[in-house]
């Protein structure tokens, strides 16, 4: 078997399990009742903070590529960052549903007024409470990530521009952060955490960038001394 | 030591809990008296009238109040693991009760009080619920946090205790104090909050007949993560202004200024009553959970639903303001 067999067919289908691990832990507890009295606290928290460690994870994925010199990392990032989103997805259908719609007492699903209704009541919150518009404008910055995570949409889109989009990962991971730090009530163990991991996940990027920046100028003046 | 008023109980309240405990169990207590070394231990025990086995730990003879809610009370399960006790670990969950064999209250419990009052004084458990009838008191329990329990407390009025105490005119509030041990506390180690836990009543919400001196949780002594041996429990305000494991009260002419609401005094306001009309600034009051349902569905009453009996004690005032 080739490494590039061995990533396809072993190590991705290997890390797509281990990743819904958590998605069914949780699940698991909520049907057999055994996440103590707080089940909603239990899958909101478990699904946010899931969220964060997706987003780092995929962060992850370049420097490790570069530091290592194993390309094949780079494999796996599609598939981190769409964990990502989908914990994302998980953590605002529960805040829709358990929060939101349960406020309005479960109205039919399939009525025009409880599409208005609840499209109000989560654009309120959203507007009213300054965490929770971080935190959806990070899930707004992973929706279009993964939206335009497909090859096709690569090459819609072209390398150049595609590249330029998906930088928004950086504001989904600071923003999801922010989230975290401004949802908490005192203790700030957790939100310090995920800062100072997001925070030096970029710091490689950005020595990485003026490294290369530096580094223009200085080979164009070894091409013009050598001709 | 405080001068013990006349004994309010009924002589036939004594000799019932005599008939209460039976030959077997009698030998047993008095086994355990011979071999315990410290006094006060028993002393204590005797007072809760905790001689008898209880599922988790000590029984306590009670009766039942009719200031009880008929609603049917949380597990003691979901009562004794689910808590916000950040002097153990900061965040409501279950870490509290991990913790909590790290808090053993000392015996003899004391209790300083001070201020405004002429029984100045340290008192101990044992002192204050002499003469004492414990009650079953069964409480709807609102938390900030926007969920609620319905919790079988154990206690007798904080008024009947204050009386005892004998406040002054110029005693406006209570300001209670949280025990302040950094060895026993591991979350006191943390800069979390400003330690110790401080909160305060007005003097007519100390006094009101629901606000009680809580010493245990359906029938049995409270467990160290539901702030034993000695809290406040004042239903109609949300959970943090019950304060757990005192240590000092204090009699003040000035408002006391509770640990919350210096952590966060756009979050946190000195009243902290049950409003569904005054939203916590990053959630709405108006619903909550009712654990262990997920659904953030059921409305929030005023005053959580105690407004007949405590409204009249803030007519007049912007609730909006004074939050």
């Amino acid at each position: 078997m080739t490494s590039n067999q061995a990533i396809r067919w072993v190590l991705k289908p290997a890390v797509f399990l281990a990743a819904l691990v958590p998605f069914g832990l949780l699940v698991r507890g909520l049907l057999a009742g055994n996440l103590g009295a707080d089940p909603l606290k239990e899958i909101t928290t478990g699904t946010g903070l899931w969220t964060l460690r997706f987003l780092c994870i995929t962060l992850t994925v370049t420097p490790l590529r570069r530091l290592s010199k194993w390309n094949g990392a780079v494999r796996f990032r599609r598939m981190l960052g769409l964990f990502a989103f989908f914990y994302g997805t998980v953590h605002l259908l529960i805040f829709i549903v358990a929060d939101r719609l349960a406020g309005l007492g479960f109205p039919p699903l399939a009525a025009w007024q409880t599409f208005r209704d609840l499209a109000a009541s989560i654009g309120g919150e959203i507007y009213k409470r300054p965490y929770i518009t971080v935190g959806f404008t990070a899930w707004v910055c992973m929706l279009a990530l993964a939206a335009t995570s497909t090859a096709g949409m690569i090459r819609w889109l072209g390398g150049k521009r595609w590249q330029r989009l998906h930088r928004l990962v950086y504001v989904a991971a600071i923003a999801g952060v922010v989230h975290y730090w401004w949802s908490v009530k005192a203790d700030l163990r957790g939100p310090q955490t995920y800062a100072v991991a997001v925070g030096a996940l970029l710091v490689f990027r950005i020595v990485w960038w003026a490294r290369a920046r530096a580094s223009v100028p200085a080979r164009r003046a070894r091409r013009a001394a050598a001709s | 030591m405080l001068i013990k008023p006349p004994a309010d109980i009924p002589s036939s309240e004594i000799t019932d809990k005599k008939v209460y405990l039976n030959r077997r169990q009698f030998i047993r207590t008095a086994a355990g008296t011979a071999l315990a070394a410290g006094a006060g231990v028993i002393a204590t025990e005797k007072l809760l009238g905790a001689q008898q086995p209880a599922p988790h730990g000590r029984k306590l003879v009670t009766k039942s109040s009719p200031l009880s809610t008929k609603e049917t009370p949380n597990t003691w399960e979901h009562i004794t693991t689910y808590n916000n006790f950040y002097e153990l670990e900061p965040g409501a969950g279950n870490g509290p009760s991990r913790l909590a064999k790290s808090f053993k209250p000392a015996e003899p419990w004391t209790v300083s009080v001070e201020g405004e009052c002429a029984k100045v004084g340290k008192i101990n458990l044992e002192d204050i619920l002499k003469g004492e009838t414990l009650e079953d008191r069964i409480y709807r329990h609102r938390c900030v946090e926007a969920w609620s329990m319905v919790i079988p407390w154990v206690g007798f009025p904080l008024g009947n205790f204050i009386n005892r105490c004998q406040p002054t005119s110029k005693a406006k509030f209570v300001e209670f104090t949280t025990l302040l041990d950094p060895r026993q506390f591991p979350g006191q180690r943390l800069p979390v909050l400003d330690w110790p836990y401080v909160e305060g009543l007005r003097m007519d919400e100390a006094m009101h007949p629901l606000t009680i001196l809580g010493v245990g949780l359906y029938g049995e002594v409270l467990p160290s993560q539901d702030g034993a041996p000695l809290r406040t429990v004042v239903p109609w305000k949300y959970g943090f202004k019950g304060i757990k494991s005192i240590v000092k009260i204090r009699f003040v002419e000035k408002q006391p200024v509770s640990t919350w609401q210096k952590t966060a005094p756009n979050e946190y306001g000195f009243y902290s009553n049950v409003n569904p009309k005054v939203d916590h600034p990053r959630w709405t009051q108006a619903r909550e959970r009712r654990l262990p349902s997920i659904f953030q569905n059921r409305p929030t009453e005023l005053f959580n639903g105690y407004g007949d009996q405590v409204a009249s004690m803030y007519t007049g005032m912007d609730l909006k303001k004074n939050f």
